[in-house]
Order: C-alpha cells, then sequence, then structure tokens
C-alpha cells in the first residue's frame, strides 16, 4: 500500500518533488493515512447501490448483449435462449454493408483522431503564447463541443448545401469552380463528417493539451534553454514528449466519440448514409432497430464493442498497474 | 524591443508590443475564430432571414431587406413540449448521477480495502463503452419491467434511470480524483472522535465536494440534454420526445426551411450554450477526466 501511495503522490502535480521516499507510514503523513479496512462493512452503503447499478445496467447487458447475438433472434417475437449459433458472426465477412462500415469506422477513427490531435496542439501552443484574451479565444473554440451532434449536424448540413456557406465562400472569393455538392457525392461524404467532427472536438484537445502544457515544470524549459536548444528543438524535444500522457488519454476520448459518431451521421444521412459513409454504430442500429434483425444488431455491436476494448482495455488496465486508481 | 518575460506557467518567452510576429499570432487566432463559428453564423442569419431574402442573398450576408423572426416562432412552438421533457429528464438524471457518484467515491477513496481498485477500474471502463454494445439488451430489458405500459409517461422515467446508470461511472471518477486530493487528517480526527462514515460525509466531505458538484452537474446536465442514441432507442411516444429527438423530426418535416431548421438547432441548444457561458471553468474542468 505504501507504493501505491507513493504512486499517488507522485502522479499529484501539487505535491513537492523530491518526498516520496518509501518510508512514511499511516498517520505520519496525515495526507495519505486513510480509514482503514476495519470501516469496510461500514463503507458498504455507500458504494454498494451504485455498484449493483453499474454492474447491472453497463456490465450485465454487455454480457446480455452477447448471448442475444448468439441466439439467432430475428423479427417478432423472443429470442430463444436454449439454442446457441455462430451463425451471426458467419455473415457477416459476406456481407458488403458491414464491411464497408467495418472500413469506415476504421477510417474515421485514425483520420478524425489525427487531424483534432495535430489541430488541437496547434490551437494549445497558439492560445499558450501569452496572448491577450486568452479566455475569450478558448472559450470560442471549445464552444462547438457543447452542442449536440444533432445540432451540429443540422448546422453542418446547411453549411455542405450547394446553396450554403462553404460554397458562397469559395464563390466569393472567386473559386467557384470547386464549390459542389459536398453531400450529393460518395467520395466526400465521409470526409465531409470527419471534418464537422474535427470542429466539434478539436477544441476538446486543446484544453487536454492546455492542462499538459501548463503542468510542464518551469525548469525543464530554463534547462533546455540554458542548454541552448532552438524554440523549435525545445517544442520537439522537451514540450511534446511531455505531453504524452494528455495525448494517450485524448485519444481514448477522441476514439470513443468517434464510435459514437452515430448521432451525426445519422442526423444528417438517415439511417441508411450509404456505403460512403456507414460506420458500425449506424449498422447496428439499422439492423437491430429498423431491420428488427435483434441478433445480427447484437452482433454488430459486439465487434463494435470490441474495437472500443481494444482502445479502452489497455488504458484501463494501465490506469490501475500504476495506481492512478 | 524584445523583452523576457513569464507567466503563471513559467514558460520563458519573446514578447514584444508590436512584432510582427505577434500581428500574425493574433491574426491566425482571429480567423480561427472566424472558422470555429461560421456554423452559427450561417445558421443565425438563415434563421433571421424571409424566404425572399433566403433565396435572393447567400448565407454570408445578414438577413438585410428581410428580416424575420417568423423561424423562431414556429420552431420554439413546434420544441416546446420536447424542452419541457428534456427538462424534466435532465434535471433528476443529472443530481442523482452527481449524488451517486459522490457517495461512491467517497466509499471507494476513503476506505481502504483490497479490490475496490478494481471496482475503479471497470468504473473507469464503464465511461468508455459504445452505448451500442448495450442498446438491444436495454430494450429488452425495460420492455420486461413495462413502466411504458403502467404509465404514459413511463418511457420518459425509463430513460431518465438509464441516464442516473450510465452516468454514474464518470461522476465517480470525477469525485474519486478530487477526494484523492482531499486533506484525510479532517476525517481521521473525526473518526478518531467516534464520529460515522455517514456523519463525515455530511459534516466534512459534502461541503468540500460543492466545487465538484458544480463539475459534475454540468457535465452531466451537457450529456444528458445532448443525448439522442438512448432516447431514440427508447422513446416511441411522440409526446414523450425529448429535444435532441423532436429537433431531428422536425429537420425532417421542414427539410427545404433552413430557417426553422437553423432557429431549431439554436433553441434546442440554447440551455447547453447557457450553461457553457456561464460555467465555462467548470465545464472545462468536466472535460480533461
Amino acid at each position: 500500500m505504501d507504493s501505491l501511495r507513493n504512486s499517488l503522490r507522485r502522479l499529484d502535480p501539487r505535491s513537492p518533488p523530491g518526498t516520496d521516499e518509501g518510508t512514511l507510514r499511516d498517520g505520519e503523513d496525515g495526507r495519505f493515512a486513510r480509514l482503514r479496512g476495519s470501516d469496510f462493512v461500514e463503507s458498504i452503503p455507500f458504494w454498494l447501490p451504485a455498484t449493483l447499478l453499474v454492474l447491472l445496467f453497463v456490465y450485465g447487458a454487455i454480457g446480455w448483449n452477447v448471448v442475444i447475438s448468439l441466439t439467432g433472434w430475428s423479427g417478432l417475437g423472443q429470442p430463444e435462449y436454449g439454442t446457441f449459433t455462430l451463425e451471426m458472426y458467419r455473415q457477416m465477412p459476406a456481407d458488403q454493408d458491414f464491411r464497408a462500415s467495418l472500413r469506415n469506422t476504421i477510417a474515421l477513427l485514425i483520420a478524425f483522431t489525427g487531424v483534432s490531435l495535430v489541430i488541437g496542439l496547434g490551437l494549445a501552443l497558439l492560445v499558450d503564447r501569452k496572448i491577450r484574451f486568452e479566455n475569450a479565444f478558448r472559450t470560442i473554440y471549445l464552444l462547438p463541443m457543447a452542442l449536440s451532434f444533432v445540432v451540429t449536424a443540422i448546422f453542418w448540413s446547411w453549411m455542405y448545401a450547394s446553396n450554403g456557406m462553404i460554397n458562397a465562400t469559395l464563390t466569393a472569393v472567386g473559386l467557384d469552380a470547386i464549390a459542389f455538392d459536398w453531400l450529393g457525392d460518395p467520395r466526400f461524404k465521409l470526409a465531409a463528417v470527419i471534418f464537422a467532427l474535427v470542429w466539434q472536438f478539436s477544441g476538446y484537445c486543446m484544453i487536454v493539451y492546455l492542462a499538459g502544457l501548463r503542468s510542464i515544470p518551469d525548469d525543464h524549459y530554463e534547462a533546455a534553454r540554458i542548454d541552448g536548444a532552438s524554440t523549435l528543438k525545445l517544442y520537439w524535444r522537451v514540450i511534446v514528449p511531455q505531453l504524452r500522457s494528455s495525448t494517450i488519454g485524448a485519444i481514448v476520448v477522441l476514439m470513443v466519440f468517434a464510435l459514437k459518431a452515430f448521432d451525426f451521421i445519422y442526423v444528417m444521412f438517415g439511417d441508411n448514409p450509404g456505403r460512403s459513409a456507414d460506420i458500425l454504430a449506424v449498422t447496428m442500429y439499422r439492423e437491430a432497430f429498423s431491420a428488427s434483425q435483434w441478433a445480427y444488431g447484437a452482433a454488430i455491436a459486439v465487434v463494435l464493442f470490441a474495437l472500443a476494448l481494444t482502445i479502452i482495455g489497455p488504458y484501463a488496465y494501465t490506469q490501475y498497474k500504476r495506481g492512478a486508481l | 524591443m524584445a523583452t523576457e518575460t513569464r507567466d503563471e506557467s513559467g514558460l520563458s518567452r519573446t514578447v514584444s508590443e508590436l512584432s510582427l510576429g505577434r500581428v500574425a499570432l493574433y491574426a491566425t487566432l482571429l480567423g480561427l475564430v472566424g472558422l470555429y463559428l461560421s456554423p452559427l453564423y450561417s445558421g443565425l442569419t438563415t434563421a433571421f432571414k424571409t424566404q425572399g431574402a433566403f433565396t435572393e442573398t447567400s448565407p454570408l450576408q445578414p438577413p438585410i431587406g428581410g428580416f424575420t423572426i417568423d423561424p423562431w416562432l414556429t420552431a420554439g412552438s413546434e420544441l416546446a413540449f420536447s424542452m419541457v421533457n428534456s427538462f424534466a429528464m435532465v434535471i433528476p438524471a443529472a443530481v442523482l448521477s452527481a449524488v451517486l457518484g459522490s457517495l461512491t467515491a467517497y466509499g471507494l477513496t476513503k476506505v481502504d480495502w483490497r479490490g475496490q481498485a478494481l471496482l475503479l477500474a471497470l468504473f473507469l471502463a464503464a465511461v468508455f463503452i459504445p452505448y451500442q454494445a448495450v442498446l438491444v439488451p436495454l430494450r429488452q430489458f425495460w420492455s420486461m419491467v413495462g413502466l411504458a405500459q403502467l404509465h404514459e409517461r413511463g418511457e420518459l422515467v425509463e430513460l431518465t434511470i438509464t441516464h442516473i446508470a450510465y452516468g454514474i461511472p464518470i461522476c465517480t471518477i470525477l469525485f474519486r480524483s478530487y477526494y484523492q486530493t482531499l486533506d484525510d487528517e479532517l476525517i481521521e480526527a473525526a473518526r478518531l472522535d467516534g464520529a460515522s462514515l455517514a456523519r463525515i460525509y455530511r459534516k466534512i466531505v459534502l461541503p468540500l465536494s460543492l466545487p465538484m458538484f458544480a463539475v459534475t452537474l454540468i457535465y452531466q446536465f451537457t450529456q444528458v440534454w445532448n443525448d439522442f442514441l438512448f432516447a431514440l432507442a427508447l422513446l416511441s411516444n411522440r409526446s414523450n420526445y425529448v429535444v435532441t429527438l423532436e429537433l431531428n423530426a422536425l429537420q425532417g418535416s421542414m427539410a427545404t426551411d433552413y430557417g426553422v431548421q437553423m432557429a431549431g438547432a439554436f433553441i434546442a441548444a440554447f440551455p447547453t450554450i447557457l450553461v457553457y457561458v456561464l460555467f465555462g471553468e467548470q465545464f472545462a474542468k468536466g472535460q480533461t477526466l
């Protein structure tokens, strides 16, 4: 437990450096002296109700979803829990819609996350340059994050419309040659979605990176300066590596948002956006809720969940291992 | 003219009053402001234009020569009932997840026992789960429980309970990181004086938690208000529609009337924009887990 406490202390940016010797006992340093294990029974009413809700609604539901995917349940009536089949999973490789949506999901994950991080880091570096009205700039860049996908999808449908803002701007600056029906062409649908999502979430990346930038101790900059590092080198060698944990946290959150981009696509294109913009989340909803292919929808949800787990699992595990929990 | 200055982050930077670099920096920042606000700008100009002005002018132009508030009145009357439903859902959902999150984090942070870290890892993972993975069972579960058959508002109650359950993990994690920084000496002392855990919570922890309650309530308010997927999967009765769902329906029925769509989008977003503008600081804190 001492090592856990010390690692917690190291994670706490406010603790003074150099005090993490492993000799502290309970009570010596009130900060980490907690109530003992003997109070366990008394603590049960505090955490048990919520824990049961989470186990039932989250983990129970995930398990139940797996079971439903194995029943082959379709159409009317109730699923038969007696017989199990892998038929739903066998169907997937031959299903063109499924394959397209898996491809699009992965493309969306990579492009959306990568571009948002780069733009977010750029915004954070700009805003961190001791500017006037920093709060106002920050507020505006983060504002889209406060809006729902439904609202942003409606705004962006109008932005992309053939008589909308984007084409009007292109025409105004004499580029009417590339004005275009952006949502009408399959080649641009997914890119249009990604562009709008980056608009919505790059401000979030900025906030994460700003917090990261401001937790870097002064002496790191000073040491680099004394060593005669150029500004570019300072950023690349000193700042960017220290933003690693910010980046990892942001990647996890962004990827989860990307897997959820359902709302945005559903409001923009309905439950059948076509193979060019279909993602797993939409295919899952269409199969289960529109076509009543409940087991197949549940099976697609399992794939989606597995994809999320490959992202979340290592993150939650390292947080757990390093004692951040 | 360059002078070395330091700000609170301690980063030494070269700041001069009117250097070319500064001008370029502000030009970039302002250009980005334009880019980030352009969807809202085009929505706002469109929502105030008469049909005539809409067809004759570009979305870049303000609604001069054809100003109207009709789209706002139409969208407002269409969305009114769903705004009421959204408030009826979001207030209990946000408050109860925050309270349960606070109690859970207290129980799992301030008492040492093996296994609590594992539970917290489960809570953390639950924050990131894609809701598609639980949608079919949720629909099944609520049709079995059958609140919707018992009462015409039952669906809305089901949706609210769902939001409470799915809000708990993030609230617990947020409170947890806050409680880790709380000084334990007070709690230890109170314990030695024979105070119960409940009394310690009420007298010491709860009053100290108020800033974190602000953060979690704002976070949950925004999340629940903005939710579309759970509502879409669980609500079938139009009179129970929350505002995101009704806005989507409005978009479908007013496919060509961009003015009404844009006004509707602003009306639906107004509560979260207001919360964001009033409590920007706490909003940002909730985002950086």
